[in-house]
């Protein structure tokens, strides 16, 4: 069974998202472990991109002012390395293909085995086109993450049938970052998700107030939340780790026990 | 040349965020149905005669070719198009097809303001709403395309995010797509992108070389010995090599645009010193660094400022079907004004690249062969830069 599985056994999920690097590495550590202190389920570490078409403007400056403090996947590579020595909830990447194919495709997924990284989520790696990496995962045991999309529609059964780890469910059309409203049917989706996968699923984009993760987390396995933690980064720099887990505990409160 | 996946064997692909596939899907059917339409196509042959211009000259350069005393040369006259490049044709096509498909609004990017301004003609010509993302910088470089855009009722939105040029203004338009889908469509301006666009994109400019060929072939009764064009992302290249590409003895030349020079950091040459990524939904050639990230690149050409090039040149490189040589500012900025001075025409800076070229190339030639050169716009948007580049203080 994949090690992410082990995020959805203490009640509903939380899951931040964090760019590494922004503002430098020791920060993310830092931040990372009082995520993980405060009942983060699951981390999404980024590994920064020059050109993130997914991003809102958030995580796009976030991803630019890793990539100008001289962040590379190599130093990713040996951040996970010292996190691992104590950290043990699952890891997972967020990145895009070419930060991959690049490095090596074998390269990059098996020094995912190596350094104890669970998973890899790329947003410009559709259904269509995950056989450029997922023989990899297998041979290396890293999940490559589906993500399913309001407009997935005849999509959907197709993508929850071979998803592996946990499926990442698109809160609404559009990039990542906040929002005020959400308005797409998320419970059609995840209806049809629950038909043809066993596997958890948890809801992301847009979140980012306790209210807001409940009602995903009560629709779904979890809720995934970036930008408001980028956010925090990029308001409190090298002081953010403080904030990040009192955020962290706030959310992680509100979705543990969320039920329709 | 295209397998249904929209592979140019390993190149192109769909490499894009999930929320968007449905529309590329639907997209791909659409164009499958109507490109075999009677209809449509009487509509848009129509539109590319009655409006555009078409057929576009090609215009037999005597003082070019006698100055450089080889090759005859050819000029394919692209600038002649209604709005001044070769952008229409496929602007023409997309905007039909997506009026067929009940799509109501057009958005794109551009890099000079050619694509921008052709998308703003056809939109207001189909009373379609239209917004064009163009780099902060290119707006500032291009103004008079800027003002050419609003004035045909285009919203034209700046984008300052990474380098402020062409390569972001097409990560703004995906993102922007991903944000509105259901009435909207993407009107690529390359041969670039996710499936389907390259395979759409192409084949709506390869009416220059279908041409291009009937014209050789009432001129000088053969084929060209070569057919020259600048490449960014590649549409008026691949446009001019298409209907060539079986008939092995014509050369087909793609002339990037080097900026200062290959040996530095400032060019935008792909295929001389990018390596294979994967980027803006394709597997293709890239400017990047190590670790893939994409790099900065320069060009004194706005619409060749991209760090990436189309699949289907990808491919044909990977073949050696055709072949790809770097041009400088300084010998595209020459070439500009020597075509100005000898033959009258002032071809876009874009263009002048690939006129460089055929200057390198002509007299190497006997006066027996023949080359075809794309001119694939015009250069009264450049003349200011250009008059900038010679240390002329000249303002628009």
């Amino acid at each position: 069974m994949s090690n992410i599985a082990k995020a959805f056994e203490r009640g509903k999920a939380f899951i931040p998202f964090i760019t590494c690097g922004d503002p430098d590495l020791e920060t993310t550590a830092a931040v990372v472990r009082a995520a993980v202190l405060n009942g983060a389920d699951l981390i999404e570490l980024g590994i920064p991109f020059s050109d993130p078409t997914a991003e809102g403007p958030v995580i796009q400056d976030a991803s630019l002012r890793a990539l100008r403090g001289g962040v590379t996947t190599d130093k990713i590579f040996e951040l996970v390395r010292e996190l691992r020595r104590d950290v043990t909830v699952p890891m997972v990447f967020m990145t895009y293909a070419n930060v991959v194919f690049s490095y090596g495709a074998e390269r990059f997924i098996s020094t995912c085995r190596d350094i104890g990284i669970d998973g890899l989520i790329l947003p410009d790696l559709p259904f269509e086109e995950k056989e450029e990496f997922l023989p990899l995962c297998h041979q290396y045991s890293v999940d490559l993450i589906s993500l399913i999309a309001p407009t997935s529609e005849n999509r959907i059964a197709m993508i929850a049938r071979e998803a592996e780890g946990f499926l990442y469910i698109v809160s609404s059309l559009g990039v990542t970052g906040m929002r005020s409203e959400i308005t797409t049917d998320l419970a059609a989706i995840v209806e049809v998700v629950r038909k043809n996968t066993d596997i958890p699923c948890a809801i992301g984009f847009g979140i980012s107030n306790p209210e807001q993760a409940a009602h995903m987390a009560a629709l779904s396995d979890g809720a995934i939340v970036g930008s408001a933690i980028v956010r925090l980064l990029e308001q409190y720099g090298k002081d953010a780790p403080g904030y990040v887990g009192a955020y962290v505990k706030q959310m992680k409160d509100a979705v543990i026990h969320a039920s329709i | 040349m295209t397998n249904p996946n929209g592979r140019f064997g390993i190149h192109g692909g769909q490499y894009i965020p999930e929320t968007l596939m449905n529309a590329v899907i639907e997209l791909d059917e659409a164009y499958q149905h109507y490109k075999e339409d009677p209809a449509f196509n009487r509509e848009l042959t129509e539109l590319l005669n009655e409006y555009a211009g078409r057929p576009s000259r090609l215009y037999y350069a005597a003082k070019m070719t006698a100055d450089l005393g080889g090759a005859k040369i050819y000029l394919k006259r692209e600038d002649l198009n209604h709005t001044g490049a070769h952008k229409i044709n496929n602007v023409l096509g997309q905007a039909l097809l997506a009026k067929k498909m009940g799509k109501t609004r057009l958005i794109a990017e551009t890099g000079a303001g050619q694509h921008g301004v052709a998308t703003a003609t056809a939109a207001a010509l189909m009373g379609m709403e239209c917004v064009v993302f163009m780099g902060k910088e290119d707006t500032v470089r291009q103004a008079l395309n800027v003002y050419r855009m609003r004035l045909l009722g285009a919203e034209v939105i700046p984008v300052t995010s990474g380098t402020a040029t062409l390569k972001d203004a097409v990560s703004e338009a995906m993102r922007e797509w991903t944000n509105r889908i259901d009435d909207t469509h993407y009107c690529l301006g390359s041969v670039m992108g996710p499936h389907p666009f390259p395979t759409i994109v192409r084949d709506f400019q390869a009416v220059i070389s279908r041409e291009i060929k009937a014209q050789m072939l009432e001129k000088e009764g053969r084929l060209p010995d070569a057919v020259i064009a600048c490449v960014g992302g590649g549409s008026n290249a691949i446009g001019s090599f298409y209907h060539f590409i079986g008939d092995k003895d014509v050369r087909l030349i793609g002339c990037e645009a080097a900026g200062r020079g290959v040996d530095t950091f400032e060019t935008a040459a792909t295929v001389a010193t990018g390596k294979v990524g994967i980027f803006h939904g394709m597997k293709s050639y890239f400017c990047q660094d190590e670790y893939g990230q994409i790099a900065p690149v320069y060009s004194i050409s706005a619409g060749l400022d991209y760090p990436g090039v189309g699949p289907e040149h990808a491919y044909l490189h990977d073949i050696g079907r055709a072949e790809y040589v770097p041009v400088t500012d300084e010998e595209a900025v020459c070439a500009f004004e020597y075509l100005a001075r000898t033959e009258g025409i002032i071809p876009a800076i874009e263009s002048a690249h690939a006129v460089a070229h055929a200057m390198r190339l002509a007299p190497t030639l006997g006066k027996d062969k023949c080359i075809v050169i794309t001119v694939s716009g015009r250069g009264d948007k450049d003349c200011a830069a250009i008059a900038r580049y010679r240390g002329e203080d000249l303002y628009e």
